[in-house]
């Protein structure tokens, strides 16, 4: 514990550095993986390669990416923008693939009648189909948040600070406490920003929340004829 | 008036939905096209405003080539009511309304204080203005479908199976309601069903359609009671089962009409 008291500094001031890090990271993923998605939504025999690649990235083993980034971007290997481009392609790649379902979960009817109100064609993806698809891209966004924050902390290896860095300082030095500050600040973290999303989600789709509310109301009152 | 010349559609997987089709749809009535599912109604009602183009033929609004037309401008002056209303899940009742108006550039406050009217007009409570679709019964939201559909005044009003989701009870009323507005209104309504009496009681024409999208008969309801084109249109309005039939019997010296149950449907005028 004294170890912890004497290094709040330290360990507030990481949280930061590795907030700096995943946050662009997780954006970058979702702005990125939307006209992909949204892509392989539009032409089918696009679907198959795109979500492929997409896969495919996944593959690769994240410290063979860290280390081969540079030789394509020409940054430092530990230069932080290093880690965010890796971090993104790993984030596009978790998400692709519920970008894609999330534009197929509009329903057809729904387009239609948009088209046949006089929708353009651009009308219709900023005013129908991406926020009726915004509940799905939540939830890949949620899935984003919390395996970039966490696939941040292999950054240390190499040598970008994080919150990492307290796994690796902590094992080198045998100090128990600094390894599992830096478990417990990683899960704060990730589950501070998804808590964040969902907010937001809420704030920009308030016809889900009035939905739901609306189904509790409904089952609330099911439940009450059924007790009585 | 809008006018089909010799308009065929074949989907590129080669289906031939409408085969040569001429009809003439006059001008501030109702028309009614009524066909077996698959028949290609929908198919026509959407090449009026061009969610398909046809492959041969052509579709005329008031003697001018749809096709000559952007698609986009087009729609925004059609007003277009669809089966399970079709409205925005995300926008507010009174925002699904103004939706036409906003995209074609009016004030918000001019577009909701005409949306207000519009809920009027089709028999709604103003303070479902604030609510969300799915917050509304089946009913409602057709009515407010409908309300979308008059939202920019549009001298043509397509209706594709507007009352097909709802319960005949919510239906017979909306279809009172509708022949009300129409009285009010007199827009140019092509509307589309599979329901024979839906289509006797709203039509002033009405269009009988077969599979292949070929027409067996337009005429006015009275006349095709009178003299079914072919046995397919006899058989389709139910002639032949004697379905239609009505006898005239004496009770206590008045003209009682009974239809082929034996249930009295009325009293002869005399
Ligand atoms: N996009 C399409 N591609 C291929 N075939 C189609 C397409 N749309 C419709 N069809 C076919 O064209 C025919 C007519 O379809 P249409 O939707 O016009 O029928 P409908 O009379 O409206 O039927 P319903 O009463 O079931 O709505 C059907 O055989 C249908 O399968
Ligand atoms: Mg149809």
């Amino acid at each position: 514990m004294n170890w912890l008291w004497s290094n709040l500094d330290l360990v507030g001031e990481l949280m930061l550095v590795h907030l700096a890090l995943s946050v662009p990271a997780i954006i970058l993923s979702f702005v990125v993986s939307v006209p992909i998605g949204w892509l392989a939504h539009r032409y089918r025999w696009s679907r198959g390669v795109l979500l492929s690649i997409c896969g495919l990235l996944y593959a690769i083993p994240s410290l063979a990416l860290f280390i081969a980034l540079p030789a394509f971007t020409g940054l430092s290997l530990r230069s932080p923008v290093n880690l965010v481009i890796a971090l993104t392609l790993y984030g596009v790649a978790v998400i692709v693939r519920t970008s894609a379902d999330a534009f197929d979960s509009v329903e057809r009817d729904i387009r239609q009648s948009a088209t046949a109100v006089g929708y353009s064609a651009a009308g219709r993806f900023w005013g129908v189909e991406l926020p009726l698809a915004g509940p799905v891209l939540l939830s890949g966004l949620r899935v984003v948040i919390v395996s970039t924050v966490s696939l941040a902390t292999v950054g240390a290896v190499i040598g970008v600070p994080s919150l990492g860095s307290l796994f690796t300082d902590g094992f080198q030095r045998g100090i128990q406490i600094e390894i599992i500050t830096g478990i417990v600040a990683t899960i704060v973290l990730a589950l501070g920003l998804d808590a964040l999303s969902v907010l937001l989600g809420r704030l920009l789709m308030p016809w889900t929340r009035r939905a739901s509310s609306n189904g509790r109301v409904l089952t609330a009152r099911r439940v009450r004829e059924e007790t009585a | 008036m809008i006018e089909f010349r010799g308009v065929t559609k074949q989907f590129p997987d080669g289906t031939i939905a409408v085969h040569d089709v001429d009809i003439v749809i006059p001008p501030r009535k109702t028309t009614v096209l009524v066909g077996s599912s698959g028949s290609g109604k929908t198919t026509l009602l959407r090449m009026i405003n061009r969610m398909v183009d046809p492959t041969g033929g052509q579709v005329l609004i008031d003697g001018t080539d749809v096709a000559t037309v952007d698609p986009v401008k087009l729609r925004r002056g059609i007003g277009y009511v669809m089966q399970n209303s079709g409205l925005l899940p995300h926008r507010k009742v009174i925002d699904n309304v103004a939706t036409v108006p906003l995209l074609r550039g009016e004030s918000r406050r001019a577009a909701h204080a005409h949306a207000l009217e519009l809920l009027d007009t089709v028999g709604l409570d103003r303070s479902l203005a604030d609510r969300y679709p799915a917050q509304l019964s089946g009913g409602q939201q057709q009515r407010v479908g409908v309300a979308r559909g008059l939202a920019v005044d549009p001298n043509i009003l397509l209706m594709d199976e507007p009352f097909g989701a709802v319960d005949p009870i919510v239906r017979a009323e909306l279809q009172q309601e509708l022949l009300r507005l129409q009285g009010e209104l007199g827009k140019t309504v092509v509307f589309v069903t599979h329901d024979i009496d839906e289509a006797f009681l709203l039509g002033d024409q009405v269009v009988i359609m077969q599979q292949g999208g070929l027409i067996s008969q337009a005429a006015s309801p009275a006349e095709i009671l009178a003299h079914p084109a072919d046995s397919f249109v006899a058989d389709f309005v139910g002639a032949d089962r004697g379905k239609r039939a009505l006898h005239v019997t004496e009770v206590d010296g008045r003209r009682v009409v009974v239809d082929a149950d034996g249930r009295a449907a009325g009293v002869l005028a005399s």
